[in-house]
């Protein structure tokens, strides 16, 4: 018995160490936003201000302009969540719904391009994007989203073939075709995995690096991260500016995890280890 | 009969219809991309005029480049020891986490949430809590007596610096493992319990085992993902000091993109094509038979 106890005091020891670990990133992140550079160049470092500067956070979104980052971020991710949730709920409603010739080696297929480097396919597509002229506008970010996403696809897909065939038949006796099947019958039942799948596509395209940095060249309509990384560069030690920015960035999905815990978990669970 | 024939005809152009968007995409981002690419590959291309063939020129140079090894040996590294410590750990506190603990929900949010931090600000993070000299890292090491050594800025300390990183977002690896690890039926335990099985021999022979579909499942994914892994680097180290961070693609955006050798950037990515094809090929060998989510409950 003595020993059962000692053993769970070593689990709870190894647990709280590592929460500390993982959780003390997250507070230095904070304090260090609202640091004076006094504070910032301390030697030896303090962990919290002598002063808490909420001003930075002011001088952060109007002067440098992270209200502005925030804003074509929103929009970015807007627009994609609409091109990548209408085209892979038709995709997906396709792949689970008929009977196709081949089928089963397109689907093979869409799973293969998950695991394609994007680096892959990245320098074809900015010369197809350059001859376009859409280097530069938002476009090569939205634009493709539209053409259906494989990992919303696929989670979509898996969902739809749970759905029972007499949901279907019996609106196809009400005289419903395809299309109205899949708006009245299935759409509705989907709400979980939409739902997981608008998730996963919203983080991804908010802290998406690659792509804006390839084809935003602008800083008026730089996202989010590109804001950050290029203030990281124009201006290396400020710190308290950087880790705001990061601060700014990171809220919004915490606060969705901690609205859409379940979601969440689950959604990493079923195959979200590409994130 | 013909109307059978007929119908299904008909079922298969709608279902067509509904995959089309994709098959668009498919064509346009995908495989045009992926053929393109091996063109560009043998040829100079600098992304402005048209490209010019020179045949298996850019997989020579590459070969005889000091950089492209030092990028694969960078890359390597990262994946070699980063993987199995990541791995490894991420399983450990699943385990912890597996024993009944009070605060499960708690430990597992605290553990959970830096892996869905903003790569961006995960660098910008990291950078600053390694600074050799106003961070808290070296700060600690100090007060216990330990060397401080300057992480980033030191060519030998830089790729442990960047492990570090990577290890700060394990959270999602551990979530799978906890799913795995609450799949293993308890029976199992309790049989090996009465036939007077020690802890370790329930690991080894009952845990392992069950769990290894999502253990190799985690080990391929992660060597994909860090094949590719781009974001931190270039934020944190742009591939310095010395080279000693210049991974894999790293060296490909920077070929293509700021030297604008388009080609031979191309001929990399290619290179990346086949050693990530051979990792695919290893998923679908071991994964055929598990199916693809190594065990894992999709309820």
């Amino acid at each position: 018995m003595r020993k059962r106890t000692l053993n769970k005091a070593w689990i709870y020891f190894m647990l709280i160490a590592g929460a500390l670990f993982f959780f003390i990133p997250f507070f230095w992140m904070f304090s260090t936003s609202l640091k004076s550079y006094d504070d910032v160049f301390a030697f030896p470092p303090v962990w919290w201000p002598s002063e808490a500067l909420w001003s930075n956070y002011a001088e952060l979104l109007i002067e440098l302009p992270f209200l502005r980052y925030t804003l074509n971020t929103v929009f970015v991710t807007a627009m994609t969540l609409l091109g990548f949730m209408v085209s892979s709920a038709i995709v997906a409603f396709g792949f689970s719904y008929f009977r196709i010739p081949g089928k089963k080696v397109l689907f093979r297929i869409l799973l293969v391009t998950l695991m394609i480097p994007p680096q892959v396919t990245m320098i074809p597509q900015f010369v197809l994007f350059n001859r376009l002229g859409w280097v530069g506008t938002f476009l090569p970010l939205i634009v493709p989203t539209f053409f259906g996403g494989a990992f919303s696809i696929f989670l979509l897909k898996q969902f739809f073939d749970t759905v029972p065939r007499e949901f279907s038949d019996a609106a196809k006796l009400d005289g419903a075709n395809e299309w109205k099947i899949f708006l009245k019958v299935y759409l509705p039942l989907s709400k979980p995995a939409l739902a997981t799948s608008a998730l996963f596509i919203f983080i991804w395209t908010w802290t998406d690096f690659l792509n804006p940095l390839i084809y935003l060249n602008d800083d008026r309509m730089y996202t989010l991260s590109i804001g950050l990384q290029q203030l990281s560069t124009s201006r290396t030690t400020a710190w308290p500016q950087l880790m705001g920015g990061s601060v700014l960035m990171t809220l919004p999905i915490i606060v969705l995890f901690f609205l859409a815990q379940k979601t969440f978990i689950q959604g990493i669970q079923v195959g979200g280890i590409k994130s | 009969m013909r109307k059978m024939a007929k119908s299904r005809i008909r079922e298969a152009r709608v279902g067509l219809l509904f995959l089309s968007p994709w098959l668009i995409g498919l064509g346009v981002f995908t495989a045009y991309p992926i053929i393109a690419s091996l063109y560009f590959s043998f040829t100079y291309y600098s992304g402005l005029s048209s490209p010019r063939w020179v045949g298996l020129d850019n997989y020579l140079q590459l070969f005889k480049d000091p950089l492209f090894w030092k990028s694969i040996y960078n890359t390597l590294y990262l994946a070699i020891i980063g993987i199995p410590l990541a791995q490894a750990l991420s399983l450990l506190v699943a385990l912890l986490l597996n024993t009944k603990v009070k605060f499960l929900g708690i430990f597992r949010t605290l553990y959970f949430l830096p892996s869905i931090v903003p790569a961006v600000a995960t660098a910008l993070l990291w950078k600053w809590f390694l600074n050799p000299q106003f961070g808290p890292v070296n700060l600690l090491l100090e007060k216990i007596g330990l060397p401080t050594p300057g992480w980033l800025t030191d060519p030998l300390w830089s790729k442990p610096a960047l492990i570090f990183t990577s290890i700060w977002g394990v959270g999602g690896a551990m979530v799978i493992y906890l799913a795995g690890l609450q799949n293993i039926p308890a029976e199992l335990y309790e049989a090996a319990e009465l036939d007077g099985a020690g802890k370790l021999s329930k690991f080894s022979k009952i845990t392992l085992p069950m769990l290894s579909p999502v253990i190799l499942f985690n080990v391929v994914m992660g060597t994909i993902n860090s094949f590719q892994s781009f974001t931190s680097v270039f934020i944190m180290t742009g591939g310095g000091p010395e080279n000693s961070t210049l991974v894999y693609a790293l060296s490909i955006y920077r070929n293509g993109f700021q030297f604008y050798k388009m080609g031979y950037a191309s001929a990399m990515a290619w290179i990346l094509l086949i050693m990530t094809s051979i990792a695919i090929f290893f998923v679908f060998k071991f994964f055929g038979r598990y199916g693809y989510f190594g065990g894992v409950d999709r309820s």
